[in-house]
This record gives structure tokens, sequence and C-alpha cells, in this order.
């Protein structure tokens, strides 16, 4: 049984239609990657998957449990967890702050301690930058916060929308570097990204996502040598 | 002499706006919305508190309690009914009118239940005024009472919002609503618990609005809600000690307008502060603004 499937869903933003009956499914342990253009839905699909939005047809099955009508603020404590597009920290917040928000949902102190070593030890920079507000981080770092914020919930699977968007390439090694290690400790990814060179390279299967359809389905390093995914998403 | 006197005095008014300041900015603060029914639910406060005490003659820390449940009862019903629904409307206008309806619904239902008349409100504060200088200033226990009051309420909501689990999802929502969901915060209660807030604080600065200055009508919120809403504003709006200086600052010179300039020209001359501080500082005395990252 997949760890999470989508069904047939259907999203609309008033009359129009942005996600066309789409089906895909994450097991345990893959990194799956959602590819696409601008506009191709895949924001749209993440945030209806945790409750951000609502769809008007289709199903959210997680671990066997139908979320679709679950309310956005109670699936963070069933184990999943939404790294958002743009980042979406806490600017006026310190780091700490923003880390201890991510781990609103669960009680035992002692776990969250441990957790937030964890995630220091993940991203040495948020440790030395504690105290400071999250506005004032550059946005590699800042990217690195909501990744880490995102994983104070201890999740098993983690969301991550466009987490390379706006960084420089050192960066965005490091970030995806990061997503390998995420992956490595456990914790099931699926990773939206317009950078699908980078998605690819990293992913075990990967969807192609056209104007609110899937339109290529596949092992990741067999769509990373296709000649219409070359063409039309890594510039080749 | 008298101008130690018109500065105590100051204090005293200042000291009600703050209060009601308070609440209002921790409304904006959080929900980003002014909640313009602010002032009447103040006066719907001290309405229970007449009937309770004045009228039926019960001891004044009943009525207070049931003033602070009521309010906060009213408060989480206005939120819910009127403004809930409107939060993810196209304009942000449609809350703010609606709060505007609220006030007067607010307004005309006292006016329906006890009629337009003023009633005599009876201060609720027993501690006799202190006499300094041979008589020549005089402290009133409403006074002393309602500075006290400010200060530790401002002093509790800002450990409330820094040190306690609701405050800091009070600060996650009021920065982004859709990733403080996303951090499993309740959006819809952590408002409600702040509208319960601003409503509690409503009620006691009514009633001790009203042991002040004890006439007491259907739009006796309504004044002072302006001013503490200028108050709010004048020392940054959404932030908390801002509203206590605001408030103060705000008391001190229109008492000081009404004792040596005109007190026909006070209200104009509270509300041109207002305009000048805002014109050298947009954001407030202690407002804050931060750029943030795109």
């Amino acid at each position: 049984m997949a760890m999470l499937e989508i069904k047939d869903l259907e999203v609309y933003y008033g009359m129009i239609q942005a996600i066309k009956g789409v089906s895909f499914e994450v097991n345990k342990g893959e990194v799956i990657a959602l590819i696409g253009a601008n506009g191709a839905g895949k924001t749209t699909i993440l945030h209806t998957i945790t409750g951000l939005l609502a769809p008007k047809k289709g199903t959210v099955t997680f671990e066997g449990k139908n979320i679709t009508k679950v309310p956005g603020h109670k699936i963070v404590s069933m184990g999943m967890a939404h790294v958002p597009e743009g980042r979406r920290v806490f600017a006026n917040l310190t780091v700490l702050q923003n880390l201890k928000l991510g781990a609103y949902t669960r009680k035992d102190k002692k776990e969250i301690d441990e957790t937030l070593e964890m995630i220091y030890k993940h991203f040495p920079r948020l440790e030395e930058r504690k105290n400071q507000l999250a506005g004032t981080l550059s946005g590699g770092e800042q990217q690195m916060l909501a990744m880490g914020r995102a994983l104070m919930s201890h999740p098993q699977i983690i969301l991550m929308d466009e987490p390379s968007m706006g960084l420089s390439p050192i960066f965005v090694n490091e970030i995806f570097d990061i997503i390998k290690e995420v992956s490595k400790s456990g914790t099931t990814v699926l990773l939206v990204e317009q950078n699908a060179k980078k998605a690819l390279s990293i992913a075990d299967r990967a969807y192609v996502l056209e104007t609110g359809n899937i339109v290529m389905e596949g092992r990741a390093d067999t769509l990373l040598n296709d000649d219409s995914v070359k063409k039309a998403y890594l510039g080749e | 002499m008298s101008f130690i006197q018109y500065l105590i005095n100051g204090i005293s008014l200042g000291s009600v706006y703050a209060l009601i300041a308070l609440g209002y900015t921790m409304v904006y603060g959080i929900a980003k919305m002014l909640n313009f029914a602010h002032g009447d639910v103040i006066m719907v406060g001290a309405f229970t508190v007449y009937t309770l005490c004045s009228t039926l003659g019960l001891p004044p820390a009943v009525g207070i309690l049931v003033a602070v449940v009521l309010c906060t009862c009213l408060g989480i019903s206005i939120e819910k009914v009127a403004y809930k629904p409107l939060r993810k409307a196209a304009s942000p206008l449609a809350v703010l009118i609606t709060a505007i309806g609220v006030s007067y619904l607010l307004q005309n239902a006292v006016l329906l239940i006890f009629g337009a008349d003023t009633k005599a409100f009876t201060s609720v504060v027993p501690i006799e005024p202190i006499k300094l200088a041979d008589g020549q200033i005089s402290i009133s226990g409403e006074t002393l009472v309602t500075v006290l009051v400010c200060l530790v309420i401002m002093v509790s909501l800002i450990l409330f919002i820094n040190k306690s689990k609701v405050g800091q999802a009070m600060l996650a929502v009021s920065e982004d609503k859709g990733a403080a969901q996303l951090m499993g915060i309740n959006v819809n209660s952590t408002i409600a618990i702040t509208f319960a807030i601003g409503s509690a604080l409503a009620a006691v600065a009514g009633v001790l609005y009203c042991s002040a200055y004890p006439s007491l009508t259907p739009y006796t919120g309504s004044m002072p809600g302006i001013k503490a809403f200028v108050a709010a504003v004048f020392g940054g709006i959404g932030s908390i000690p801002g509203a206590f200086i605001g408030g103060i600052l705000l008391g001190i010179i229109e008492t000081f307008g009404k004792a040596y300039i005109s007190s026909q020209l006070s209200d104009a001359i509270v509300f041109g502060v207002l305009i000048v501080v805002l014109l050298v500082k947009p954001s407030g005395l202690l407002g804050k603004n931060i750029q943030e990252k795109v």
C-alpha cells in the first residue's frame, strides 16, 4: 500500500480548473519529484494535500486514511509536513522561535530538544543564528530554516515546494544534498521543482505535470534521458 | 501645583485610553483587523456592572466578573458571526464596514433595552483619594487602580505572548495564517482567543472608565473607543507597550489641551497630534517597520 495516494484529484480556483484529474502515489522511503512548468499545478496539488485548498473531486489517502476533508491544522500531527513555496518563515520571529513553532503539535519537551539537536546538526548555520530574526537571514538560510521548521514536527513524509527557487547555485547544491540526507534518515520526500534536472537527479520516481494533467511518469533516471523531457524541461 | 494636578488627571484619563488601546492593538496585531466595535463592548461591560451593582445591589466583584465573562462571550460571538465569514473576502474593507455595523448594532440594542437617558454609574473603587501638598493635589482611587491594572495587564500580555505556546501561535498567525496552519496551529481558534482576551480587557476598561467618569449612555463607548484607537496608532498599532505609552500621552495631551488651550478644542488637538505623528513617523512611536525579504 502506498504511503500517500492521490486519486482523480480535481481542484478549481473559482471557475477555473487548475487540476484536471490527477492521480499518483508515493511509497514509504521514496523521493518523488513532481516536475512541470510554471502554472502546471504543482503547488496547487501540494496545497490540496495539506488542506490549504479543498478539492472539488478526488481523494487524498495518507497511511490508509482518507484525509481529503481533514482540516489543515490536523494534518501535521498525522505525520505530514509541508515546506511551502517562497519559504514563508515567520520573519519577525527568531530562528529558534520559528523552529519551536514547527514542533507546535508535539508535547514531549525532551523529544523536541532531541529533534532540535538533530536539526542543528543538519543545519549548523541555524544554530549560529538561532537568536537572529528570520527576516534578516539570506534566502538560502531561510530555505534551511523552512526545512528545519518542517522537520521539527518529526514527519514521516515531507512535502517540499520549489526549495531551490531564487537561490544561488551553491545554495541549490547544498539544499539538494540536505534533501538527500533527509531521505536517507528515513523520511519520505515529495518534491515539487522547476529545476527538473536537479530534482530528477535525486528522485527515485517522477511525474511530469502539464496544465493540470500528469503527462508522463516513470523512474527518474529514465525520464532524465527521455528526449521529450530533455527538450521541454532540461533545456537540452 | 495646578500643573501637577493636570498631569495626574492626564495620566488618569490616559490609563483608561491605554487599557482600551491594549485590546485594540492586540486584536489588530494578531487578526490584522480594526475592531471598531471594541468601544461598544466597553459600554456593554459598563452596563452589565451598572445593572448588577447599581440596580440589583450585588457586590462589585461579582459585577466585574460577570461583565468580563459576558464581554468575552460577546467578543467571540461577534468574531464568529460577523468577521470570520469575511476573513477570506477580497477586500479588507468588508470587515471594517461590518465592524462599524456591529458597533451600531450594539449601541441600538442597548438603547432598546435601557433607553437613552443617562445612568449614574456607581464607582467600583472604594479607595479614598490621596491628598498631597496640603490637599492641593489629589489622586483619586480610580486613578491609582486604573494605572495599576493597566500596568499589570500590559506586562501580563507581553509575557503571555512571548512565553506561552498560545502566544507564539498568535504571533505566527499574525504573520502568515497559511504557514501557521502548516505548523498545525488552528488559525480560527487562535483568532477567537485573541478576541476573547481583547473583549475581556474591554470589560475591565469599561468598568474603570465609568468609575472615573460616572455617566453611562449607550454611546458611552464610542468616543473613548475612537480615542483609544488614536492612542494605539499613536504608539504604533500592534505594539503592546506602544498602546500603553500612546494612551498615557494622549490622556496628558488632552488634559493639558483642555486646561491651557481650550476645552472645546481639546479633541481637535488630540487628532491634530495624531496627524503630526503619522506624518513624521507613519508606523507610530514604537511601530515596527521590518522589510521582508521576498
